[in-house]
């Protein structure tokens, strides 16, 4: 699903390559803790190189592989909260509270 | 300790904008009788908005809106003659939902060049007019220039679309916002069109959550765990201040002082800051906006940080300094409900970098709202024990005081005007 140099993220392409919010946030409350820190963990050193890779095309016109990799830095900003922050996948108190997407710049 | 912004003459700002300075009653916010005078006073007769052009790209293009506070649901379209209009959402036939999807609940939006009814498919043009009715023979004295869809009053500021249900409204638009509000003029508002849009419902009364954001009192503390511990110690000792309010009829303003959170030191940041480059002030990398109109920014803080213009009743535009704006829309469902909705506008990125650092500054502004929103029930809960009835509001709770005043005097000056 990705371009061949980030190779070592296909395992967690899958579960994290999510092109709405609403799947990547409803994929975070899903896979706990655990699994999050691990995608994390394998994500956050290759970022820059990630990024520094999508800058060579345009926003709008990105390879299928590409977009799968700019949705998979998505997910990585949104386990961020919960790996960095919380050491929980919800926000501490907030019970019921949700706030839904409905809608999002695409890409 | 003393302030560390100058206080008005009068020595508070509560006392510089004519407030009392006494406990405040929350009365407004517990009562299913208080909430229907509310709908009556304040949302049958304030302009209300309902949403922006954008979102109305072409002729034919519209968007519905269900405003359970005026008990309505409502069609917002762009006619062939590039004029926006807004209708009430009812066939004039037998009363159905003209325009919904699937769930005649929940809101839609589209392209036609007429409404079809699902019931008996009489036709409307895109202004409005009844222009088919089925086996109109069978019919007794119909006059079809009789039975066009019920409109509502509708103008255009600045791109925002709003609209009001009085019979003839008591002010124009323009009129209605105010100088505070109409200086902003000006503001690239057409050119933030990339847009993260959220929505919930909160058990709570709408002032509340209104509340919530009106006042940075709570920041330090609520939001401390969001912070590493070394800004987060340094913030609530600190304490919170805000450098400039303004009142303006029934509107108000909070402006904050910047952070260069970019200027801080790492152990002060979250790791994904400095690798996306975003955050809750936005984007790291200022958008170019050109010269932004006098309204922004109008007590000239420096550094300064936001604007939050709360538009009387239940609309917030906030405009960063980082060159991005948000709006707030509070919309009351009963006494103890409301829907809420957030939106995020940003100039389209035309880069990766720049769509990273507007997703990380998103996704920090659902995590702050999802933290705003979990005291609200809790506060909802306990008001309507009754145990308590009136609350202390300190100095930088200003605005709060004023939203409470202008909802109270609404509802009284009302008192009495036949529906």
């Amino acid at each position: 699903m990705l371009p061949a140099r980030f190779t070592e993220l296909e395992p967690f392409a899958a579960t994290w390559c999510l092109a709405t919010e609403r799947e990547r946030y409803a994929t975070r409350l899903a896979v706990g803790i655990q699994a999050m820190q691990e995608f994390y963990d394998a994500v956050t050193p290759r970022a820059e190189e990630a990024m520094a890779y999508l800058e060579q095309f345009p926003l709008d016109e990105l390879p299928e592989d590409a977009l799968n990799l700019l949705h998979l830095l998505y997910s990585m900003i949104e386990v961020s909260f919960p790996v960095e922050v919380w050491h929980q996948p919800r926000v501490p108190d907030s019970g019921s509270a949700a706030f839904d997407s409905f809608t999002e710049p695409r890409p | 300790m003393s302030p560390r912004y100058p206080k008005p003459p009068e020595g508070s700002w509560t006392e510089h904008f004519g407030l009392d300075t006494g406990p405040v009653s929350y009365a407004d916010s517990i009562s299913p009788s208080f909430y229907e005078r509310e709908r009556q006073a304040i949302f049958r007769r304030a302009w209300l908005n309902v949403g922006r052009v954008e979102q109305l790209p072409k002729a034919g293009s519209y968007f519905t809106k269900e405003l359970a506070v005026l008990n309505t649901s409502i069609v917002v379209v762009r006619g062939m003659d590039d004029e926006i209009r807004a209708f009430h959402n009812v066939c004039r036939h037998r009363g159905n939902k003209l325009v919904w999807n699937e769930s005649p609940d929940e809101e839609t939006q589209g392209f036609c060049r007429q409404f079809t009814c699902k019931y008996h498919a009489w036709r409307y043009g895109l202004d409005g007019s009844l222009t088919f009715i089925q086996q109109e023979d069978e019919f007794f004295d119909v006059d079809k220039s009789q039975l066009g869809l019920v409109s509502m009053h509708c103008e255009v500021w600045e791109g925002f679309v709003f609209v009001c249900a009085a019979r003839e409204p008591e002010w124009s638009l323009r009129e209605f916002l105010g100088p505070m509000i109409t200086a902003l003029e000006g503001y690239p508002f057409d050119r933030l069109t990339s847009r993260f849009g959220y929505r919930t419902e909160v058990r709570a009364n709408w002032k509340l959550f209104m509340d919530a954001f009106a006042e940075f009192y709570h920041a330090p503390v609520l939001h401390s765990k969001q912070s590493p511990d070394k800004y987060a110690v340094a913030a609530r000792e600190a304490g919170y201040e805000a450098p400039y309010y303004a009142v303006e009829g029934p509107h108000r303003l909070v402006s904050t002082s910047g952070v260069r959170f970019w200027e801080m030191d790492p152990g002060s940041l979250k790791p994904m800051e400095v690798m996306t480059r975003g955050g809750l002030f936005g984007p790291w990398d200022k958008a170019d906006l050109g010269e932004l109109p006098a309204g922004v920014n109008p007590g000239r803080c420096k550094p300064w940080g936001l604007d939050s213009f709360q538009l009387f009743p239940n609309f917030v535009i906030l405009i960063w300094g980082q060159g991005w704006y948000l709006t707030y829309h509070y919309w009351p469902t009963s006494y103890n409900t409301h829907v809420f909705e957030g939106n995020v506008y940003f100039l389209p990125a035309t880069n990766v970098r720049e769509r990273i650092a507007q997703e990380m500054s998103a996704v920090t502004f659902k995590e702050f709202a999802l933290q705003d929103a979990n005291t609200l029930e809790a506060t909802q809960l306990m008001l309507e024990s009754g145990y308590v009835e009136k609350f202390p509001l300190n100095d930088q709770e200003v605005l709060l005081r004023h939203l409470h005043k202008v909802v109270g005097d609404w509802v009284e000056q009302h008192a009495g005007v036949p529906a």
